[in-house]
């Protein structure tokens, strides 16, 4: 970005602490994170489990429950805009307006209650001067777009007549049917099977295409990572580790827990060749309640040094586009 | 479904014929005697006893008397009052309207309680509203009805004399005077049975509203930009009503059970009271019609659960 000082990122976020209280005491989910979308792109955010994914993208929207959940520090720049001091008559104009979401659970995703028509026409003329009818009409261009098949007819159906697959292309039609600029998807596949997740990952691309909106996409699975998009942000408890384009990320992956990530891909080529058992990283999450000093992924890391639990390491650009936060670089 | 409608009433008559049985043989196990008390009476001579018995049938057995009952009942013949020396039916419809007011006014009262209290506490669980709200309705809940009515009587008739504590069908006024004496002898029996039915409820809705208020789609509506008062009526509402409207049909027919109490405490000359006083008397062809009339309303109102079951919840189908 450095030819072009003047474009900012579409998405800014800067040292973001999400913490939620609860009866043992400050969970602190998100811990300092820092990441940038740019328009139109797509950005993968990996990690395992309860590593502070979700919990992030929730904040972006401020969609996390306030109490227990606060926004205790940091900036959500939205075009420039800081969306954590925004009021919520404002966060509500923004949510699919600008930004959509979809979920991980199709099943759940959608209100029983409704149609699947009223649900997109709902969100549509939450921020559209439509009428009713006109707004159905829209709901049914939208599941044309995500290929669901007679559309007309479908659109009066209820979500239990829905696959999961479908559902979460209702979903997709209903989070982009205000056009938003950024489209979070909160590991939007994890919920489906493997043929069915292929699928769901070709349809955001090709919505990508025709929307041109930037995706930020998060998942746990490096597979979904490799294939659909460009720059990848790594995350271990509540914080970044390392940032790098999805080449760099799978050529030289510099963070031993990313390195580790990678490791634990199933490989069918060599599982057949050595018979060699998948590795898996030792131990588990550090617990966000009261999280170590230092490095937190030192307790797990086999290169460790006693240095490590003296300082949070900071993210540290370490060849163009590509950051990390360990102190062996 | 009036295919399903029609299947379902034709389910309720196997079912209503085993209730009578069952209520029958109860009835005519049980001790007492509807003439018990002529035997006391020395100006009735025994022969006239034992001719009365042979005129209402009473000692054919069992079985031969419940067939008459029932060949009676298909005939719309609800039997005779042996204390009232008046036809069931008229004697039921007469005591019909003052129990439906009050019930009908103090199920009203309940809801006007539970929806709003419980939904409110329900969208800030563990504040100091919830809490007060949730400690007023275990104590609504825990008090029973005949224990609060007379407090209600101790206090607002006896100690400040505001209200009636005896209710009466035929109060003498006109116009205006005659609705307001209507109205002020209900105030006390609707009150105890809306605040004991209000604070139950109110619980049930709370927790309805809980198990929703959490689930994604939910988060979905947040996510569309909707204002938080559509979130909570379209989206959390909606879905929480469908087990709290059955919820409230199924214990309708309870409601009436439990109105038998109150309206011995406040008099109020309702099917409850008429119940209590026949029951008292021995008088079985009233005891048996307003028990069967009970199992009617509860096959009814199970009818009418289901069938609003399925027209909240698109999920569930007629078939």
């Amino acid at each position: 970005m450095a030819g072009e000082p003047m474009t900012e990122p579409l998405l800014a976020i800067h040292s973001l602490k999400t913490h939620f209280r609860t009866d043992d005491g400050m969970v602190r989910a998100v811990d300092g994170v820092d990441l940038t979308i740019e328009r139109g792109e797509a950005l993968g955010v990996v990690g395992e489990s309860g590593c502070g994914k979700s919990v992030t993208a929730l904040t972006v929207l401020k969609l996390i429950q306030m109490p227990p959940g606060r926004i205790v520090d940091g900036q959500i720049l939205w075009q420039g805009r800081d969306l954590v001091s925004l009021d919520m008559g404002e966060m509500r104009k923004i949510r699919s307006k600008e930004i959509g979401i979809i979920f991980q659970e199709p099943m759940t995703s959608l209100n029983p209650v409704y149609t699947v028509g009223e649900q997109i026409a709902e969100v549509v003329r939450q921020h559209e001067p439509l009428t009713r009818r006109e707004a159905m009409d829209k709901a049914v261009e939208m599941l044309r777009l995500v290929h669901i098949p007679t559309p007309e007819r479908r659109v009066h159906d209820y979500p239990h007549q829905f696959s999961g697959g479908m559902r979460q292309r209702v979903m997709i039609a209903m989070a982009l049917s205000c056009n938003p600029q950024l489209l979070i998807a909160d590991e939007p596949t994890t919920a489906l099977d493997v043929t069915i997740q292929a699928q769901i990952l070709d349809l955001l691309e090709e919505m990508k295409e025709r929307f041109g909106m930037a995706i930020m996409l998060i998942t746990h699975d490096m597979g979904v990572i490799a294939e659909s998009v460009q720059r990848v942000v790594v995350m271990y408890a509540g914080r970044v580790v390392e940032e790098a384009s999805v080449d760099q990320l799978f050529d030289r992956p510099l963070h031993p827990y990313t390195q580790g990530l990678i490791r634990s891909i199933p490989r069918i080529d060599l599982a057949a060749e050595k018979k060699s058992r998948l590795e898996a990283i030792a131990g588990v999450v550090p617990s966000l309640l009261d999280p170590p000093a230092g490095c937190r992924f030192a307790e797990r890391c086999a290169f460790a040094t006693p240095e490590c639990t003296n300082a949070m390491p900071e993210l540290r650009e370490i060849e163009p586009g590509h950051r990390v936060a360990c102190i062996q670089y | 479904m009036s295919q399903y409608l029609i299947r379902r009433l034709l389910i309720a008559v196997p079912s209503l014929l085993g209730i009578s049985i069952v209520l029958f043989t109860i009835l005519a196990l049980a001790p007492g005697d509807p003439f018990g008390e002529l035997a006391m009476n020395p100006a009735v001579p025994p022969e006239v006893r034992a001719a009365l018995r042979e005129k209402f049938g009473l000692d054919d057995p069992v079985m031969v008397r419940y067939l008459r009952w029932l060949t009676a009942m298909f005939q719309g013949d609800w039997g005779f009052s042996f204390v009232s020396r008046m036809d069931v039916d008229t004697l039921i419809l007469q005591r019909l309207p003052a129990t439906l007011i009050v019930i009908g006014a103090s199920q009203v009262l309940a809801l006007l309680i539970a929806l709003p209290v419980g939904i409110y506490a329900a969208t800030r669980p563990y504040s100091i509203f919830d809490q007060v709200a949730n400690t007023l309705a275990f104590i609504g809940f825990s008090l029973p009805t005949f224990f609060t009515g007379i407090v209600f009587i101790l206090i607002f008739s006896i100690t400040l004399d505001w209200l009636p504590f005896v209710y009466q069908s035929n109060i003498n006024a006109t116009g205006l005077a005659w609705y307001w004496g209507h109205i002020k002898q209900m105030i006390m029996p609707v009150a105890v049975l809306g605040l004991f039915q209000g604070a139950s409820w109110t619980r049930f809705v709370r927790s309805a509203v809980l198990d929703v208020i959490r689930l994604d789609y939910v988060t979905t509506a947040r996510a569309k930009g909707l204002a938080e008062r559509v979130v909570v009526m379209k989206h959390i509402v909606r879905n929480a009503l469908i087990p709290v409207v059955t919820l409230v049909a199924l214990q309708m027919p309870a409601v009436f059970g439990g109105a038998i109490i109150t309206e011995q405490i406040f008099r109020v000359p309702g099917i409850g009271s008429l119940l209590i006083s026949s029951i008292l008397a021995n008088d079985t062809p009233v005891i048996m019609a307003v028990t069967f009339v009970f199992a009617c309303l509860v096959i009814l109102f199970n009818l009418i659960a289901d069938i609003l079951y399925g027209w909240l919840d698109p999920r569930i189908s007629y078939r």
